[in-house]
């Protein structure tokens, strides 16, 4: 939403200029809201509104102001934004505005300008030359960078909750418990995931290494073969309990299917072993060393791979990046064009990728760690479901559910 | 005797074209013009005291001097004409004024505001025409200045661009007025206000005849409203319908030629 305040003054009721400008904001598509009045008492007493108007894109605004302005109306002068040079490379300037993942604007010379990416705990660097403003990392920052300070100048607009049923992440409880149904809830998930691939969206999934030693890895193969995962974020230990079942039926030494322990951890080292030897997992894929799983559905059905690293990983796979500044750069890179996420199983990187997810992502999370769910949906309370539930169930019934589809995926 | 300002049409003409009546392809036949303003001035010396401003070279449409400000007492509000064109009138007339004893009480130069052409008292109520012209803010600050109810209406008919082309306030509270040169809030505003109006048929009003100079139960106005003149005769007012036709093509009749000094004692 875009909007300013504009102030009205004179005998705005006896010319019925206050009605007339409300009248005009809404047939020409805005919204208002009064936020003060006060009317003239004697017959040459002047009366006074403050509005605020809203549209829903800038350029809606600009032409309804124009036509306000015609009325009387004048636009209240908001502050600029402030700004400070960052003191050295990887420093903000104290005072820093830190962002949220909502929707924000910084106002430079009577222009706001639309903060982007918007993703949270980041300071704002603003080009005014170009008129762009940035969301960025510590690492981002080059001494001398112009960045925001305090909070003078600077809208945030909230997700608006819908007003109609179209949106189960809307409408949804929040979070499902343990002790709630869920077949209903995976079925409207099942129908989100085939609306956006529809409509061309992406979709990522964050996967935890308990999909794999629940046994539910080829349930998420079959999402994947259906073509409704875009990308995969993990890490190496999810790739390395992925590849010791394909080679060898355990995950860390147990099998998943009939759960009793088989090799040991030998399995899982060996399996690194085999990958880091052919290269990487494509090449294990290509060279047929890899030739089942979830690793191997992914590279057969080009989704993405991104594989994070993190300390006491073993090997690590080829792929994992383990540098974190570079990490961080990947997945602000790899999450700008998604619009849904499935965090599933995996606390850590929830949390690690949650940090760069614009507020208009839709996230689905599902653990069977309460809190986990609940740290993981509380940045995005209308954009997001969380499920506490087994991660196995979760992803047979969405695969059943999308396999029932008379939608050919 | 109420007190007029009238200038000669010595340098009338149309010279240039800032409303739809104006074609410097269709110009005024000067001996017409002259004939037209010596019959004008003539029947309004009857009722009035008539004072004549110097015409000056280069400004022809200072023979309009309706649009020379706003007098009430013994204050003037010199316009702040929108069209550069005509923005050297001001000061002729601001002068003026003050050398014949009256307080001149600028506006901010920002605001258009084109005097009594957009600004005409009906019952205890100032009513102001905007857009074309003026603009709605120098509304309020006259208001603020006068300590009055001003009623602001928005005008939508570019050929009725000033609020005396379309709209004439009576002494007995009523009005004759043309509703479409006004959206439908201003035509409420009015309504409201005003008792016993009487519309004007389309192509009566086309003859300007709501341009028209009121004074008492005597009303001069253009020719070509024979059904306006009949409606107001029945109300018991003396009408005097003469030729404008060459001021007409300035887009400009009666009204347009006499700025009252001033237009009410009172505000």
């Amino acid at each position: 939403m875009f909007s300013e305040t504009i102030e009205l003054r004179g005998h705005i009721i006896d010319s019925l200029i206050l009605p007339k400008v409300l009248d005009q904001i809404l047939t020409n598509g805005g919204n208002f809201k009064i936020t003060e009045v006060q009317i003239g008492r004697k017959r040459a007493d002047q009366s006074f509104a403050r509005i605020e108007v809203s549209t829903e894109t800038g350029e809606a605004l600009d032409e309804l102001i124009l036509r306000l302005r015609q009325q009387g109306a004048e636009v209240l002068e908001r502050a600029n934004a402030q700004v400070a040079a960052a003191p050295a490379d990887g420093v903000f300037p104290p005072e820093f505005y830190v962002t949220t993942n909502q929707q924000t604007f910084v106002r430079f010379g009577g222009k706001e300008i639309e903060v982007t990416p918007a993703i949270i705990n980041s300071a704002i660097a603003v080009d005014r030359k170009r008129g762009r403003a940035r969301a960025i990392k510590f690492f981002d920052v080059k001494k001398g960078d112009e960045i925001v300070v305090g909070h003078q100048g600077i809208r945030v607009v909230p997700v608006q909750r819908a007003t109609t049923h179209t949106d189960p992440f809307q409408f949804i409880n929040n979070i499902v418990d343990a002790e709630e149904p869920k077949s209903a809830i995976i079925r409207e998930i099942a129908e989100e995931l085939r609306r956006v691939r529809g409509a061309r969206g992406k979709i990522a999934v964050v996967a935890g290494p308990a999909i794999v030693r629940t046994g539910g890895g080829g349930h998420l193969v079959r999402l994947i073969e259906g073509g409704c995962i875009h990308r995969l974020f993990a890490g190496n230990a999810f790739a390395a309990y992925d590849v010791e079942h394909a080679f060898f039926g355990t995950s860390l030494g147990l099998d998943p299917d009939v759960a009793i322990p088989r090799g040991g951890h030998e399995n899982h080292l060996r399996a690194i072993n085999a990958i880091r030897e052919v290269g990487g997992i494509a090449a294990a894929v290509r060279e047929k060393v890899l030739t089942s799983g979830i690793m191997h559905a992914c590279v057969e059905h080009d989704v993405d791979i991104v594989l994070i690293g993190a300390v006491g990983d073993e090997g690590p796979i080829p792929g994992v990046t383990t540098d974190v500044i570079e990490c961080e750069k990947i997945l602000r890179t790899k999450l700008r064009d998604v619009t849904h996420v499935m965090l599933l199983a995996t606390l850590r990187y929830s949390l690690a990728l949650g940090a760069f997810l614009t507020n208009n992502v839709k996230t689905v999370c599902v653990d069977i760690d309460p809190p986990a769910v609940e740290r993981a949906v509380e940045r995005q309370p209308l954009q997001s479901i969380g499920l506490v539930t087994d991660v196995e169930p979760f992803l047979r019934e969405l695969a059943d559910c999308l396999s029932r589809s008379k939608v050919s995926w | 005797m109420r007190e007029l300002l009238l200038c000669p049409p010595d340098y009338y003409g149309i010279e240039y074209e800032i409303n739809p009546w104006m074609s410097v392809a269709r110009g005024a036949e000067t001996a017409i013009v002259q004939e037209q303003w010596k019959q004008l001035h003539a029947r309004l010396s009857r009722f009035c005291k008539v004072h004549l401003i110097a015409p000056q070279p280069q400004l022809p449409d200072m023979v309009f001097t309706a649009n020379a400000g706003l007098t009430v007492g013994r204050r003037f509000i010199p316009s702040n004409f929108r069209h550069k064109e005509r923005a050297g009138e001001q000061p002729f007339f601001a002068k003026w004024m003050e050398q014949h004893g009256y307080e001149v009480d600028w506006l901010p130069e920002k605001l258009y505001f084109e005097g009594e052409g957009d600004a005409l008292f009906g019952n205890d109520v100032l009513f102001c025409g905007y857009k074309f012209r003026s603009d709605i803010q120098s509304h309020r600050a006259i208001a603020e200045m006068l300590g009055c109810l001003a009623i602001s209406v928005e005008l939508v008919d570019p050929r009725f661009y000033h609020l005396d082309t379309c709209f004439c306030p009576l002494p007995d509270g009523g009005g004759f007025w043309f509703p479409n040169a006004f959206d439908e809030y201003g035509q409420r505003a009015i309504r409201e206000h005003m008792t016993d109006l009487i519309d004007v048929a389309p192509e009566e009003a086309m003859h300007f005849s709501c341009n028209a100079v009121v004074i008492d139960r005597d009303i001069v106005l253009p020719e070509g409203a024979p059904q306006l003149v009949t409606e107001l005769q029945e109300r018991g007012y003396r009408c005097q319908a003469l030729p404008m036709t060459e001021f007409i093509k300035a887009g400009g009749a009666c009204k347009c030629l006499t700025m009252f000094m001033p237009q009410r004692e009172k505000a």
